[in-house]
């Protein structure tokens, strides 16, 4: 356990949060890994987890008909991946694809909502952080939907 | 005003709609600096501007990456090997590459902005030993829209040159990165305090990697842009090319972000 | 220079045949179709002699004077840019090559002597000059070098000048050879003419012209000054490039941009305007081709274009760019006003609008004012 504080103490993600937060964020964190191909969640499943990826990408995907998996966005060392274990009803949007081997951490989502409850400041702190993905994600697909690079006529 | 008559010596297709030409110098001693453009005449057809794709150490050769957008760059992709264009210039002004000297630089493009940074990367490999950390960022639309891509291969082989590219649009079967090209600078290595930062493409892609830069710690004044508008004579006489106080074809195409004081957020300007 | 000289009607007519005799082609104000254009003139028959001109915005009238006088109007829609830059310039000719192609220089233009120019065209001529002539353009430079500038201080500015706000009139102070003052009062009709160079000196000593007293002198001048207090308009001119620069996001425009009709009527009849694009005329059979240039215009959706869509696609957008170039970032590329004060804008905009109006509006409605001029809390208590 005290591996995984260490881990994330230092980590810019959760800077500016205090010794004991992190604790607590810790003690829902396990070190997990996974192997080229595999596939971490999909697409309907139940949400109940995050992860802090320590090295490795991750493909984010959509099944589209004729067309296969779509790769919508990939993600990489120091990313989150997840944030559907915080809003009901706790369902997964994309298939999280592994592209290459992938360390992280795996952050347990029900124990995680329990302690944001638990502890508002927590809790703010918390969701300052998953908002700011949030926010990064929408602005970034809102320029590849306006798909900048293609021909005008 | 009159333009140079320059045969082309050969013609690579890049993408479906753009080609790069090697033409002839204008004149010997003929030579630019990365960042300028020139004025492509097609006979009878018109004039346009196309930045200079090439290399800058190299005075024997003028090279040249063209989008087919409309009659005349569609006149100009339409050349064989032996044909003559006119070419006026070159005009404009340079990405600071002296003042990136001694300091991380990041090449940040997206498109066929690539084209007219190349020149810049060149440059800049030619006289590595005078930067830090050099890093190209390159978004395109997808695998199979990246410009120089032979290129792009051989860069990312380098080991003092750390390119990461990105794509908007990919199948599995592309094994890099997908996302905007903002999504990269988390993973390029360079102090946001002293950085240089060269950005070239679509307007909106430049204005979203400004505001992502700064909010890395960049500032407006080592972060530096390539304007486009409609330039038509080059020496800032027809008045199209007006961005705010500036004619973009004479105090541009490259801008300083802290120069343009806030012009390219305010709309239609 | 030497002195004043004073002359008369034939006096006129003489240095008309003067500068003809010396090889230039006078041009100057002529009526054409109920308007003062300029063309071609010969004597002092040609001018437009006892008319008037009623200008409001929207709106211009010729009227009788019931007097002889040579120069009783102001300005009519044409500027001497139309001989400087005519549209239409063949820029090159290119032929087709065994090779290629090559090009070919186009013919030497006519000698201007531009006769009649009012202080705010001679100004507009110096503001075309920061354009051109440091660029080296060749048609402008080698037009504007052959040219021959006789002008005529104005007496009766129209409702719609304000060249007193912009110092550019109603006495001309630069940029002429010979300078022109009418006087007509009763029974007195001469005009008091002035070297501003050596060859207008020149041209002066082949007139037989006699010195003015000093009283003629001294109603001329102060003819002038009784016109400079009396323009129809003005413009505040203080702060102005700042304003201007500072107003970009000002709603206003928009609301501008509701009545224009981007009909480019205002960048025609200005004689600052110099934007122009240039064009290839092919041969039907393609063995030549010419690039010719045309004035053109911001208030056109083409002006901005870029492959995709024209940057400044609103009306707004098009008249901002317009009143700001005028009003403020000719300041930063030229160091000075592209505008003169000769009111044309206003005048020849179908729909009224009015640059020294529309500038004050924006004074008015100045968003740095706005922000700070809400009154905290405290002041309010206060």
């Amino acid at each position: 356990m005290s591996e995984v504080f260490d881990l994330l103490v230092e980590h810019p993600f959760f800077k500016g949060m205090s010794a004991e937060q992190v604790r607590v964020v810790a003690d829902t964190g396990t070190p997990v890994s996974y192997r080229e191909g595999q596939t971490i969640f999909s697409e309907g499943g139940h949400a109940d987890a995050c992860w802090l990826l320590l090295g490795g990408d991750i493909a984010l995907e959509l099944q589209t008909p004729g067309h296969g998996p779509q790769v919508m966005q990939t993600l990489h060392a120091g990313e989150i991946l997840g944030w559907a274990w915080m809003f009901p009803p706790y369902r997964w949007h994309f298939d999280a694809h592994v592209h290459s081997d992938t360390e992280a951490i795996r952050f347990d989502g029900p124990r995680l909502r329990d302690a944001a409850e638990a502890d508002p400041v927590l809790g703010f702190e918390l969701m300052k952080r998953f908002t700011r993905i949030l926010v990064d994600r929408m602005q970034s697909i809102r320029i590849q939907l306006l798909d900048v690079y293609s021909t005008p006529r | 005003m009159h333009p140079v008559p320059c045969r082309v010596r050969s013609v690579v297709r890049e993408l479906d709609d753009t080609f790069t030409l090697d033409l002839e110098p204008p004149s010997d001693g003929w030579s630019f600096v990365p960042g300028q453009f020139t004025m492509l005449y097609a006979f009878g057809v018109g004039e346009v501007p196309i930045s200079i794709s090439g290399d800058p150490g190299d005075p024997t050769r003028l090279v040249q990456t063209i989008r087919a957008v409309g009659p005349v760059s569609d006149a100009l992709t339409s050349v064989a090997v032996g044909d003559v264009v006119g070419v006026r210039g070159p005009f404009g002004t340079a990405w600071p590459m002296e003042l990136a000297e001694g300091r991380d630089l990041i090449i940040m493009t997206g498109g066929i902005g690539l084209a007219p940074l190349r020149p810049a990367i060149l440059h800049t490999l030619e006289h590595r030993d005078r930067y830090n950390n050099v890093t190209l960022l390159y978004g395109a639309r997808s695998p199979g829209d990246l410009l120089f891509a032979e290129q792009l291969q051989q860069w990312r082989g380098r080991f003092d040159l750390e390119v990461l590219i990105t794509v908007d649009h990919a199948d599995r079967t592309w094994r890099g990165p997908v996302g905007v090209v903002t999504s990269l600078i988390g993973r390029a290595s360079f102090d946001p305090e002293t950085a240089v930062a060269m950005v070239c493409g679509p307007e909106i892609m430049m204005r979203f990697t400004i505001q992502e830069l700064e909010r890395a710690g960049m500032t407006e004044d080592r972060l530096f842009v390539s304007m486009e508008r409609n330039m038509k004579c080059g020496i800032g006489l027809c008045g199209h090319c007006q961005l705010g106080k500036f004619f973009v074809c004479k105090d541009g195409p490259v801008l300083s972000c802290a120069a343009m004081t806030g012009a390219c957020w305010t709309r239609e300007v | 220079m030497s002195e004043p000289l004073v002359i008369d009607r034939q006096g006129v007519d003489a240095l008309i045949a003067v500068l003809i005799d010396r090889g230039y082609e006078v041009v100057g104000p002529t009526v054409r179709g109920q308007t003062i254009l300029y063309d071609t003139i010969t004597s002092t028959e040609d001018l437009p002699v006892g008319i008037r001109d009623r200008q409001e915005a929207g709106s211009y009238r010729l009227e009788e004077r019931g007097d002889d006088a040579l120069f009783g109007y102001v300005v009519g829609p044409q500027s001497f840019k139309k001989y400087l830059t005519p549209p239409g310039t063949v820029f090159w000719k290119g032929l087709r090559t065994e090779d290629g192609f090559e090009t070919v220089e186009a013919d030497p233009p006519p000698r201007h002597a531009f006769f009649g120019a009012r202080p705010c065209e001679v100004a507009a001529m110096r503001v075309q000059d920061d354009v051109y002539l440091p660029v080296g353009d060749g048609v402008y430079t080698e037009r504007r070098e052959r040219s021959f500038t006789v002008a005529v201080n104005c007496t009766e500015p129209a409702a719609t000048c304000f060249c007193a706000s912009l110092g550019t009139g109603p006495a001309v102070s630069d940029g002429y050879d010979i300078a022109l003052t009418e006087v007509l009062s009763g029974e007195h009709h001469f005009f008091l003419a002035e070297a501003g160079t050596d060859i207008g000196e020149d041209v002066l000593a082949d007139l037989s012209a006699r010195p003015a007293h000093d009283e003629e002198v001294v109603g001329a001048r102060r003819l002038v000054v009784h016109a400079s207090d009396h323009m129809g308009r003005s413009l505040e001119t203080d702060g102005l490039q700042e304003l201007l620069s500072a107003n970009l996001a000002n709603s206003i425009w928009n609301e501008i941009g509701n009545r224009c009709l981007t009909c480019t009527n205002c960048t025609m009849v200005c004689p600052t305007c110099f934007c122009s694009t240039v064009e290839d005329r092919q041969a039907l059979d393609g063995s030549s081709a010419e690039r010719v240039r045309t004035w053109d215009s911001c208030f056109t959706l083409d002006f901005s274009y870029i492959h995709g869509g024209p940057v400044r696609s609103s009306p707004g957008a098009r008249y901002r760019q317009w009143i700001t170039h005028k009003l403020s970032t000719w300041q930063d590329q030229f160091g000075s006003f592209g505008c003169v004060g000769c009111g044309r804008c206003i005048t020849w905009c179908p729909v009224g609008i009015d640059i020294t109006q529309e500038a004050a509006a924006v004074r008015e409605r100045d968003i740095r004012k706005v922000a700070v001029g809400i009154p905290s809390v405290k002041e309010v208590l206060e």
